[in-house]
């Protein structure tokens, strides 16, 4: 166990004096202190003078104000969080031939892939716990509501689901760092794999939906059975998107007037006059019986993506240092 | 020279699947030794070394080292054995007490034993001046005397040096080799170090062996090789028409 220690206090230090580290922490600090004040001030307007709705706390995240929210803020930037620490961990050490000195020291092998995965980890969660309580002192600083039980739960649930998703990232660019020899390669490849993921499953899943169950646009109310059908395929491809795992689980936990992870296709007006009926925010735990299986997905391939970074470092030959 | 056998290879082979790197290698160290390693570049020295550390498994063969099979208890040996190899690399945003104290971290040595261990390996090695001095900006003789630095804070029974002279000065290389016979003879530590250059060996080892294309031709004294294969007795003999010799016959 010390091995592991001594690897992960030397590369959290590493990573907390590398000037990488300073660019991503100011810029997400930036644009999360941007976003939080310029919805802090909007709902500041909105809510003079009435009783403030509930849950308002959680808006500061959700609320999308002029350009976007802070959690599609992450949704979308998280990734690259992880993939700027993670793209030259194992690779960086080769190239400095600092790796064949390091499996020559008595530890074990996987003390030195266990103890770098993890100071990432730890340097992500660090990162996003200071972003999430800046914003939290500045919305109530400008909205002047103190969070609730509830909505400090939601804030930790949802920093969970986000430490996993920015983890996934790190994994995989620690895996490619381990496949690849050259830094530059690992970098591109987990960038590719991040293209892919975040905007060709989302248009290839509307493809292959419209293919399936061809949707007439003009002819609304055709058939609902078709209507059906291509939701779910639209809704079970896009899910191997870690992306789309990620923003659906955040969004309802955020957002507990949300009700369900899966879009609403109205039929008709009785319809929305029933739902419409019911527009009281749900439980805590009934959103989080919603986003369980989201949630659990997030673990899993996190899981299988490292699993898979240490099965082939274990069995890498080190004369290939 | 009598001692306890520190390097016992019994029939060693490693295959890859291009070549046999290897083959079927015998050999004995004893504790206190220089055993000077000698063959060209690709003869498979390195891969060796990496058997006796247990960081290549052997496809056949036994070996112990310590007393230990490496393959079976990496950690154990590498404990006792120091290893520094080829053209060693650092981390270059730390200075040179860091990189040497990671080291001493990753063996477990305490810090508060560890620091003025590390002041006497750095004057030892004569970087003390330039301790604060991050690695990047070190010579490749300085590096190199830094790689000696980290094997040795481990306090080691037994030390791996893999090329250790390879693209040094003429100072650089008799530093390098004066600090060997010094760790030799004062501290008694066994040395195994590879090498291609024959007369560097020469002036350090008392035994050598001798290995072309895999497999090890010749071991013992200097002298005695030279006796046997030569057949001269004259004082002033050369490694090399011995070497070349050998490499001529494999």
């Amino acid at each position: 166990m010390s091995g592991i220690f001594t690897v992960f206090r030397k590369e959290l230090e590493d990573y907390f004096s590398s000037t990488r580290f300073l660019i991503i922490f100011a810029l997400i600090a930036m644009v999360g202190v941007i976003i939080a004040s310029m919805v802090g001030m909007t709902l500041q307007e909105e809510t003079r003078g009435m009783t403030k709705p509930t849950l308002i706390f959680l808006m500061l995240f959700t609320s999308t104000g002029k350009l976007f929210s802070f959690v599609q803020f992450i949704g979308f930037f998280g990734p690259l969080i992880g993939i700027i620490l993670g793209f030259d961990a194992i690779n960086r050490e080769r190239v400095s031939r600092t790796l064949s000195k390091l499996v020559s020291q008595p530890i074990f092998r996987d003390s030195i892939i266990n103890g770098k995965f993890l100071a990432g980890v730890t340097t992500i969660a660090m990162m996003l716990v200071a972003i999430v309580l800046i914003i939290s002192g500045l919305g109530i600083w400008l909205v002047g509501v103190v969070p609730g039980v509830e909505e400090i739960w939601r804030l930790v649930i949802y920093l969970i689901a986000s430490l996993l998703y920015v983890s996934f990232w790190l994994g995989i660019s620690i895996l490619f760092s381990v496949v690849f020899r050259s830094t530059s390669t690992s970098a591109l490849a987990s960038l590719a794999i991040w293209i892919f993921f975040s905007f060709f499953v989302s248009l290839g899943a509307g493809v292959l939906a419209d293919a399936i169950a061809p949707v007439n646009q003009q002819n609304v109310g055709a058939d609902p059975a078709m209507i059906m059908k291509h939701e779910e395929v639209l809704r079970v491809t896009s899910s191997f998107s870690p992306m789309t795992l990620y923003s659906d689980a955040t969004s309802t936990i955020l957002n507990p007037m949300q009700k369900t992870t899966r879009g609403l296709i109205l039929m008709g007006p009785m319809e929305r006059l029933s739902i419409s009926r019911f527009q009281n925010p749900l439980p805590l735990l009934q959103s989080l019986f919603i986003v369980a299986p989201h949630l659990i997905s997030l673990i899993a391939i996190t899981f299988l993506c490292f699993g898979i970074c240490y099965a082939i470092f274990m069995r890498q030959e080190v004369r290939t240092v | 020279m009598e001692g306890q056998l520190i390097i016992e290879a019994e029939e060693l082979t490693k295959v890859y699947p291009s070549q046999t790197a290897v083959d079927r290698l015998t050999l004995k160290v004893q504790e206190g030794e220089v055993f000077g390693f000698l063959g060209p570049n690709g003869a498979g020295k390195t891969t060796t070394l990496l058997m006796f550390l247990g960081l290549t498994e052997p496809t056949s063969g036994k070996v112990r080292v310590c007393g230990l099979d490496p393959a079976r208890d990496p950690i154990q040996v590498k404990r006792q054995v120091g290893y520094l190899p080829e053209n060693v690399g650092f981390y270059d945003e730390m200075d040179a007490r860091q990189n040497v104290q990671y080291v001493a971290r990753l063996n477990r040595i305490p810090d508060e034993v560890s620091s003025k261990r590390i002041d006497e390996l750095l004057k030892a090695v004569g970087l003390h001046e330039e301790a604060h001095k991050k690695v990047g900006a070190y010579s490749k003789g300085m590096r190199q005397r830094l790689g000696i630095a980290e094997v040795l804070v481990k306090e080691p029974r037994l030390i791996f040096l893999d090329e250790p002279t390879i693209g040094l000065d003429p100072d650089g290389t008799n530093r390098m080799l004066d600090l060997i016979r010094s760790l030799s003879q004062e501290q008694k530590m066994t040395i195994f170090f590879s090498s291609h250059l024959l007369d560097q060996v020469q002036r350090v080892s008392d035994r050598v062996g001798i290995m072309i294309k895999g497999k090890l031709v010749a071991t013992g004294p200097i002298q005695e090789l030279a006796k046997e294969k030569l057949g001269v007795d004259k004082e002033r003999y050369t490694l090399e028409e011995l070497y070349m010799k050998y490499f001529k016959e494999a």
